[in-house]
């Protein structure tokens, strides 16, 4: 496998795996540890999921997965799509501290990216949103 | 979905991996133990290695129900992986959680 690379699939929920799929395996060839490919996996499933259900209200699209190893040593992997602008990254964090009646059902994937990862950013470019994710390779 | 009975307490075996794909299944089996009449739970998570947020809200949304109707669901056997996705998430404090299946038992005793 190159230093990058990409996949681009139908946005499609039977399409998620087969996508975290492949960002797993470029992490796991760039010997990031077990417990950072499962925190990367997470946060690509999330992305994915938004774009699934979200980016395109009115027709069919794509999600984009690109790998690449940066020279810093970071694994950057970036999510597009050329769906409805959408900034996942604007909504509120859930309150984790709450209980079980306070606690609203849902919210919480966008929430884990940001913990999990070491860096998460959002840009609209050339009609695509794009998620960026970055995992130390340490 | 993967059940065992003891006595009136039902186990779920929950899968190696609880995903946005395959959540609703785990849903629809929780919620049919639930219409089913059940009140006990254990969700035994011993062969769990990946659980995403969308298995986290079903989880969520099964405590909630339970609560109101009077049953109660506690979570065993989970792997560190999986324990810091629960600890991150506030899940922690929400469940009780046990170390084996035999102790989540002894909670319903």
């Amino acid at each position: 496998m190159n230093y990058q690379d990409s996949k681009k699939l139908p946005a499609v929920m039977e399409n998620i795996r087969e996508a975290m799929r492949f960002a797993t395996s470029f992490a796991a060839t760039m010997k990031l540890p077990p417990d950072r490919i499962m925190s990367l996996e997470m946060s690509v499933e999330e992305a994915l999921v938004n774009i699934v259900k979200y980016a395109y209200p009115a027709a069919a699209g794509y999600f984009e997965v690109s790998c690449r190893l940066s020279p810093e040593n970071k694994i950057i992997v970036e999510i597009s799509d050329e769906g409805i602008p959408f900034d996942v990254l604007a909504k509120a964090d859930p309150d984790v501290t709450l209980g079980v009646e306070e606690r609203k059902v849902g919210g919480l994937g966008i929430y884990l990216m940001k913990k999990l990862m070491d860096e998460v950013s959002y840009r609209r470019e050339n009609g695509r949103n794009i998620l960026t994710l970055t995992i130390m390779r340490k | 979905m993967d059940v065992k009975n003891v006595g009136d307490v039902k186990i779920i075996n929950i899968l190696p991996r609880v995903d946005a794909y395959n959540a609703k299944e785990l849903e629809d089996g929780l919620n049919d133990l639930l219409t089913g009449g059940a009140k006990k739970l254990i969700c035994n998570f011993e062969k769990n290695e990946y659980i995403s947020s969308a298995g986290l809200r079903v989880f969520l949304a099964v405590l909630k129900s339970m609560k109101n109707s009077g049953g109660e669901i506690v979570l065993c056997s989970l792997q560190q992986s999986v324990q810091n996705i629960f600890d991150i998430s506030g899940f922690s404090r929400l469940f009780k959680i046990f170390n084996t299946a035999d102790e989540a038992l002894g909670n319903f005793k």
